[in-house]
């Protein structure tokens, strides 16, 4: 009997030492071994990770994770998505729950720090900004004292709306919703003046109201907002692999590859074109990957470009300017280092 | 000086042997086992987190919060800390079960009461309420009463005015604030004496009914005493109390005191839902009482009220208390739903701002369930201390 319960407790304890073990493998030889990349997305966010009614998802965010499918499997098709609410998204990255995290989230200090996870690089450069019913007649975000505002739980909106307000000495109440959809409706029925969040997620939510036009986003951006796909820290092996794809489709945008012209650009001669897309050297031996690992990503996906202006650009119901987002070449902050 | 030789005591069987010692081994051993198993998973996690860099340690709780929070019963800012946060959630938690509790109670006998009423109108009435709201999930009905409910109320600009400076809109019930002066306290104390003399009064009444058999109309007196001795005093000190009456200032109304819709919403809900359970236990308890009693009752010329308050009630009691215990912990459980409508509770403000923020998820969400516990550990507590009061005494 004795020795009986001591192997079930035996065993039950391998089992929780020996889980906690595999976690801490590499993630990329997991994600090779089960053939799908594990990825957390919003649940439901227009042009960043939105599922439509046939339950395939788009957006920008979606589009990363099968652009990192396509650079490690070779098929952009092979991820699995995983909704998350803002709340619960480190947590499912830390427990292993999820390979990437690509959930428009905010690189800041404290997260790259303590919460055992890296920050890849940015994806889409944000602010925060507020949107408003426009028979309130505001024009400024400083008229917005005493106002009630629909806020995100677990963002550092909630955050930056404090030390706005402070900064301003002005009051406010902040009605504090768990899921984007509740926020939306919150501000539709009234129930707040002000809806605050990214300036990107103003227009998604605005895009979906009864009535688009009845809103109106305000001028003022109140805060740095550099969205980007998380990973798990101490792997640096899969923290590489995410970072080049970023830096791939970047690249490839600057060197004019696109999705359409992919197949003469593999018989180019440029030398920078031939080491992205594999033609020469071993750049993807080097991430553990095949040779054509960025061909794949460009031919699947698209480079930065066309995947920004597929999901949230003048292409978009969005119709997001590229403003900071466009290359460093022509006037933004997106800039790569080279592949070489 | 040899001792005589102390004849062995009779050889017991083996410890091993020993049924008692062998019962007590088996516990000590599983309790090891237990504690060994448990001490695993918590060094586990401590050195899987430790080995991946993400902090632990209860510092985080002097930490600076930054974030605001809608509804509070204590003074709160941004320039707050953590540690607060978790005391603000706690209240806001603890008031909506409190009350909730109270009311579903309330509300929860008169259904009780009424499914089992004669007039055919009523009983029903009472069936076909508690049907449909205990067969409703409660997140759906929280959100009828927040969503569906809150569309139809006017925003402030259009906002229902109620007699007495009362207002009514979709952010809130603003009802007029009592500004007290410090000679106030004179009405407080008088109140106070007055309730110590009513119940002085009551049992003086009753003990003299039970030996002398002569009635004295306590209720009405001690009612007089607690209503108008308190109002004596406020008009003879001079009416120290005005109104802070709320009034339209820019966005929203200003001034008052007010009832933000996620607590009406999500207080209305608890309170509804569980309500439609009490009303059940009830029903049960009263129809355990043997019927006998009622006829007895009956035979002695008690009203059908005097024999519900004096013979059915009290013994149904017996029966009540614990299945409504379960109901208590129920209701103050669900109120962690608050998260779905932003009513600030402590799941939505500690383990939700808070903890995505600090980002210490072990931490905070231990906290949040040893809060839990034991919220529902004193109830069950209180309740058993009522149960033994009231249960049958064998003498």
């Amino acid at each position: 009997m004795t020795r009986f319960v001591s192997a079930v407790a035996a065993g039950l304890a391998t089992l929780v030492v020996g889980a906690a073990g595999a976690q801490a493998a590499e993630t990329l030889d997991t994600v090779k071994e089960r053939g799908e990349v594990s990825c957390g997305v919003t649940t439901g966010l227009a042009g960043f990770s939105m599922p439509d009614q046939s339950g395939t998802w788009s957006g920008i965010d979606v589009d990363f994770c099968r652009a990192v499918a396509a650079a490690v499997l070779g098929d952009a098709s092979k991820v699995r998505f995983v909704p998350l609410t803002a709340k619960e998204r480190f947590t499912a990255l830390q427990s292993g729950e999820i390979d990437i995290l690509s959930r428009v989230t905010t690189w800041t200090f404290t997260r790259d720090t303590s919460l055992g996870l890296n920050f890849v690089g940015t994806t889409f450069y944000d602010g925060q900004g507020f949107m408003v019913n426009k028979d309130l007649g505001v024009s400024s975000a400083k008229d917005l004292d005493g106002a009630s505002i629909c806020v995100g739980a677990g963002t550092t909106t909630e955050l930056n709306l404090a030390d706005y307000f402070r900064i301003q000495g002005m009051d406010y109440n902040p009605v504090v919703f768990a899921a984007i959809s509740e926020t939306a409706q919150g501000f539709e029925s009234g129930r707040c003046d002000v809806l605050t969040s990214d300036q990107s997620q103003l227009y998604a939510i605005r895009s979906k109201l009864e009535d688009p036009s009845s809103a109106v986003v305000l001028p003022e951006v109140i805060s740095k907002e550099p969205l980007g796909p998380v990973v798990r820290q101490g792997d640096d092996a899969w923290f590489n692999v995410v970072k080049w794809v970023l830096f791939a489709q970047l690249n490839a945008e600057e060197l004019g590859v696109t999705s359409d012209n992919i197949e003469e650009m593999t018989g180019s001669d440029n030398p920078s074109i031939k080491r992205l897309v594999g033609t020469d050297g071993d750049m993807g031996e080097k991430l553990g990957l095949s040779a054509d690992w960025a061909a794949n990503i460009i031919a699947q996906v698209g480079n930065y470009g066309e995947m920004f202006e597929r999901n949230v650009g003048m292409d978009s119901p969005l119709e997001i300017a590229r403003g900071l987002n466009a290359l460093w070449s022509e006037g933004g902050i997106q800039y790569a280092p080279p592949v070489r | 000086m040899a001792e005589p030789a102390v004849p062995a005591p009779p050889q017991g069987p083996a410890p091993w042997r020993n049924p008692r010692v062998r019962a007590v081994a088996f516990q000590v051993v599983a309790l090891l086992l237990l504690l060994w198993f448990f001490w695993t998973i918590f060094n586990n996690t401590l050195t899987n987190m430790e080995s991946r860099g993400i902090t632990t340690g209860f510092g985080f709780l002097d930490n600076t919060a930054g974030f605001g929070i809608l509804f509070s019963l204590i003074p709160y800012d941004e320039t707050n800390t953590y540690g607060r946060t978790f005391v603000v959630g706690l209240l806001n938690t603890l008031l909506v079960s409190g009350l909730g509790i109270l009311f579903a109670t309330i509300i929860g006998f008169i259904l009780g009461i009424a499914r089992l009423s004669p007039n055919w109108l009523i009983g029903k009435m009472a069936l076909v309420y508690i049907e449909i709201t205990r067969n409703i999930p409660l997140l759906l009905q929280i959100f009828f009463w927040y969503f569906a409910v809150l569309r139809t109320v006017p925003g402030p600009r259009e906002s229902v005015e109620f007699p007495l400076g009362a207002f009514l809109n979709n952010r809130g019930l603003y009802v007029p604030a009592p500004q007290v002066e410090s000679s106030f306290w004179f009405v407080v104390a008088t109140f106070g004496a007055a309730i110590v003399g009513a119940v002085a009064l009551l049992r003086w009444a009753k003990n003299r009914q039970d030996t002398t058999g002569r009635r004295f109309p306590a209720w009405p007196v001690s009612l007089a005493m607690v209503v108008g001795l308190p109002l004596l005093v406020f008009w003879i000190i001079g009416a120290p109390l005005t109104w802070d009456i709320p009034e339209l200032k820019g966005f929203n109304f200003k001034g008052g005191m007010r009832l933000i819709p996620e607590f009406i919403a999500l207080w209305l809900a608890l309170t509804l839902y569980t309500a439609s359970f009490i009303g059940e236990i009830v029903r049960s308890g009263i129809q355990a009482v043997s019927h006998g009693q009622t006829e007895a009752s009956q035979a002695l010329g008690l009203k059908r009220g005097q024999s519900l308050r004096l013979i059915v009630i009290p013994q149904a009691m017996r029966i009540i208390i614990p299945p409504l215990t379960s109901q208590y912990l129920n209701l103050t459980k669900n109120s962690s739903l608050a998260t779905a409508i932003g009513y600030p509770d402590l799941v939505s403000v500690f383990m939700g701002t808070s903890l995505n923020q600090t980002g210490q998820a072990v931490e905070i969400v231990a906290m949040t369930m040893a809060v839990y516990v034991a919220i529902s550990l004193t109830i069950s507590l209180l309740m058993n201390l009522y149960n033994r009061a009231v249960a049958l005494k064998e003498r």
